[in-house]
């Protein structure tokens, strides 16, 4: 969907590279059965290997009965009793709905629905800070969509702070309604099924209220441990984030019974981390190998409007660890070359690179603000993962004209004091 | 002091300063791919729930006139930054006449005399002709296509290089038909496997690959803005002859370095004669010690603007800033600017073969599936990724090649992990980023040897 919303800031600068083209709507409907039409395929393909592989495939509700037994109930409610050697649970997650808020349930959808939605949502407000909130956001600001977020405190909370406020900004920029430091206390159904949603901004204390056709909440996620039994088999938990307590090993208190994936406690909730963590411990299980898995410099991206990639520290992290002192941030806000044809905003285009002072500066962290993010960070992940330092980025020789390649002209630290802007070619 | 005038073109084609890269080379040419790419997301886009109609036209000068409008910008931010450092900029052809001395004549022919202490070249190359009937007065080559006036229409690209290959796949992608002519290999001196992939992808796309033949001479049939033009070829492996009519020819066979006439045999500065080029030690320093030269001009280096710039900033600061730091041209990467991007860095698999022997190496590959491509209802089984592996040192990545989208910002990062000696195990250590095309590399574990089928399943 953030694909489809690019797609459309595409046609617009389609028509200044001298397409004849005119700024065309957009029909939900269509996109959300093509989108829907995918997922269904992959489905199908985890099943077909799945089979390939001769692994039996239960579609069945399990929790445990004891250590070594789990009760799987079918959609008809018939029980089955399946006993193992080793137990994996990777359960992961669901969106959380706000406690305080009466009828969050029934007035409010989550990311478990949008992606599913046969009609347009309309007029949104989003209610969160997480990057589920501020992606859902983005892409549903570039459908045409008219779209609020609300945010109690900051957003992006886990991420760089300077970083995030880029992503906001530019998000502000470009359509999205930003309501900061305000947390909503009602939603009630109108008479023409709109929702009027009643908040108050915790600074002022003043309220106000708004009509929207959808109030999506993006307020985090719960991990599924609730109905699993784990008493049953001995499993801790963590009491406060309840989620599932493990080694390095990927082992829980029960010794043959593993967890991996967001119900883990302790992991990035990150498809490639619990997939990677799944397929080292089987091989340990195999006795094929005894590697463990690496839960340092996870690279990710945030897929807003301008896309956020990052791996390693974020600047207070590295400043809190090693003490400013001891940091060097090398920083540029750069110009994609794309964006001067259809004069698109760059405002918001900024990398930042946090090492260590201490030749050959090593490189803490990597933080990239533009498009394709995702992309321009991978390799660089790399890079930090082979224990990159300034020096061996610097020696790179840049792939011109990219927007990666000013990762690798970065030479403005933040501590010169001089204009990171980067100018030229 | 800088000189830098420039020649024009047989065409006529001039431009201001910056060089090849701002006025005829990667800028404009980025901006045109661009501009094609676009022209691509506009039929994706519909798949993707936008009502775009279905036939959408391009207009060539709206195009040329918001590039040209950049490439000046850059002229003269250039000059502003020049000014600001005060260095003198002199818009004059510069040659030596004697040790220490050149002469610069100014498009007037105004001549003026100038002596310095050390002299950088950096005059770069221009295209080349065939050499036949009517190639100087009815071919444009790449100095003249990004400013060209009107639209080229059905157009002719002679060469295999990655220039030919570039321009030929934007003007495909602008809705023009287009025939490429290649002699013998395409890209040459690139991995021929992704050779081979990058110029099915444009097939794909409509062009049409007429190979191992070189044309003998071009005729003028009608005048125009686009004239036609017919053009008359011969088989490169027999006596088969073939003709063709296009609106446009352009070359785009090499390019020649400019050393030719700047007086560099009057005070003795070795140029070889086979390639134009300077050979230079590794402080960028020609046979006569205050002659420097960078960028591409330079024998045995890459011709990427990185390069020279890199080359350039480093020479400076050893001549003027006491440093000692030298340019490293050790895996430099590149891309090839196609539809279907390529980026490569390091070795092409048959020169690693060569330097290191098949038994030494291992090769992991796999076919792959961009999400953005799945909606848009587009190949499946068109993006490829490769990685080759010394067994030697740690199972050391030796080379890189994606073709794929946004090939180029994938790449940039993964030669800066080459630099820091990336090797297998952390390549698998190492988590993807989801969902994106780079994560592909992550979780290679297809081998060549074994056989095995490289297709992508699942998310």
């Amino acid at each position: 969907m953030h694909q489809a919303a690019l797609l459309g800031g595409m046609i617009h600068d389609a028509s200044h590279y001298g397409w004849k083209v005119a700024q065309p709507l957009h029909d939900w409907g269509k996109m959300a059965e093509a989108v829907q039409n995918h997922v269904k395929s992959l489905n199908w393909g985890h099943r077909v290997q799945l089979q390939d592989r001769k692994v039996k495939y239960f579609n069945f509700k399990a929790s445990f009965v004891n250590p070594h037994m789990v009760c799987g109930v079918s959609k008809g409610g018939e029980e089955t009793l399946l006993s193992a050697d080793h137990i994996v649970i990777a359960t992961g997650g669901r969106p959380r709905y706000p406690t305080h808020i009466e009828d969050a349930l029934e007035y409010g959808i989550t990311s478990d629905d949008i992606f599913w939605l046969k009609e347009s949502p309309g007029k949104t407000l989003v209610v969160g800070a997480s990057y589920v909130a501020l992606e859902c956001a983005g892409f549903l600001t570039g459908l045409g969509l008219d779209t609020t977020v609300m945010i109690r405190s900051v957003p992006l909370r886990a991420f760089d702070q300077q970083m995030a406020s880029l992503v906001t900004e530019h998000m502000a920029v470009h359509g999205t309604r930003i309501l900061r430091g305000c947390t909503p206390l009602r939603v009630e159904k109108l008479s023409d099924g709109r929702l009027q949603v009643t908040w108050v901004d915790l600074a002022s204390d003043k309220k106000d209220t708004g009509t929207f056709d959808t109030v999506l909440w993006a307020i985090g996620r719960v991990p599924e441990t609730r109905g699993l039994n784990l008493e049953k088999a001995g499993v801790r938990t963590n009491p406060n984030t309840q989620k599932i307590l493990v080694d390095a090993q990927e082992a829980t208190s029960v010794p043959h019974i593993y967890a991996i994936g967001d119900v883990a406690e302790g992991r990035p909730e990150l498809t490639p981390t619990a997939i990677m963590a799944g397929r080292l411990l089987a091989q340990r299980l195999c006795s094929r190998s005894s590697d463990l898995m690496d839960y340092d410099n996870v690279p990710t991206t945030v897929f807003t409007p301008l896309e956020y990639g990052c791996v390693g520290l974020s600047e207070e992290e590295a400043v809190a660890r090693h003490g400013e002192e001891r940091v060097e941030v090398y920083h540029a806000y750069y110009k994609p070359l794309e964006f001067v044809v259809p004069e698109r905003d760059a405002s918001q285009c900024y990398i930042k690179m946090v090492c260590l002072r201490e030749p050959p500066q090593l490189v803490l962290g990597l933080h990239f603000l533009g498009p394709n993010a995702g992309e321009v960070t991978q390799g660089f992940a790399l890079g930090i993962k082979c224990g990159a330092s300034y020096q061996h980025v610097m020696r790179t020789v840049g792939i011109h004209p990219t927007c990666a390649e000013e990762v690798a002209k970065l030479r403005i630290s933040k501590r010169s004091g001089l204009d990171p802007t980067v100018t030229g070619c | 002091m800088v000189l830098d005038l420039v020649v024009p073109s047989p065409q006529g084609t001039s431009w201001g300063l910056g060089g090849t890269c701002v006025n005829v080379g990667c800028i404009p040419k980025k901006l045109m791919h661009q501009a094609a790419l676009l022209g691509q997301a506009l039929t994706d886009s519909r798949k993707f729930g936008w009502e775009c109609s279905q036939q959408v036209k391009h207009n060539w000068e709206t195009m040329t006139e918001a590039i040209q409008k950049h490439v000046g910008s850059l002229n003269r931010s250039y000059q502003r930054a020049l000014r600001e450092k005060a260095v003198a900029y002199v818009n004059s052809y510069g040659e030596f006449v004697e040790h220490h001395k050149i002469k610069a004549t100014n498009g007037k022919g105004q001549e003026t005399y100038y002596t310095a202490a050390k002299f950088v070249i950096a005059t770069g190359e221009r295209p080349r002709y065939l050499g036949i009937q009517g190639d100087k007065e009815y071919c444009i080559t790449s100095d003249d296509l990004f400013s060209l006036p009107y639209c080229p229409g059905a157009t002719l690209v002679v060469g295999g290089s990655s220039v030919a290959l570039e321009c030929a796949g934007f003007l495909a992608g602008l809705g023009l038909e287009v025939t490429v002519m290649v002699s013998s290999q395409l890209l040459q001196g690139f991995d021929q496997e992704m050779a081979e992939k990058v110029a099915s992808s444009m097939q794909q796309l409509g062009v049409r690959f007429l190979r191992k033949f070189v044309p003998v001479e071009v005729q003028q049939l009608e005048k125009g803005s686009p004239g036609k033009l017919k053009v008359v070829a011969k088989s490169t492996e027999g006596t088969e002859m073939i003709e063709g009519l296009y609106n446009t020819v352009l070359l785009a066979i090499g390019r020649d370095s400019c050393t030719k006439k700047i007086g560099l045999e009057k005070i003795g500065v070795k140029v070889n004669e086979k390639t134009g080029k300077i050979p230079v030690n590794d402080v960028e320093q020609s046979s006569v010690p205050y002659v420097y030269a960078v960028g591409d001009v330079v024998e045995g280096q890459p011709e990427l603007m990185p390069v020279a710039v890199q080359a350039g900033r480093l020479l400076a600061r050893r001549l003027f800033g006491g440093r000692l730091e030298k340019c490293d041209y050790i895996n430099a990467p590149t891309v090839v600017f196609t539809p279907l991007e390529y980026g490569c860095c390091g070795y092409a698999e048959e020169k690693a073969v060569e330097v290191y022997r098949k038994e030494n190496l291992e090769v992991y590959h796999t076919l792959f599936w961009p999400l953005e491509w799945t909606v848009a209802c587009r190949d499946s089984n068109t993006c490829y990724a490769k990685i080759i592996y010394s067994k030697f040192d740690n199972d050391r990545v030796i080379g890189f090649h994606v073709l794929g989208p946004k090939a180029g910002e994938i790449t940039q990062g993964f030669a800066a992990a080459m630099k820091c000696g990336l090797t297998k195990q952390l390549l698998d250590d190492t988590i993807g980023i989801h969902p994106t095309c780079a994560q592909v590399f992550t979780t290679l574990e297809i081998t060549k040897s074994s056989g095995l089928d490289a297709t992508q399943k699942g998310c």
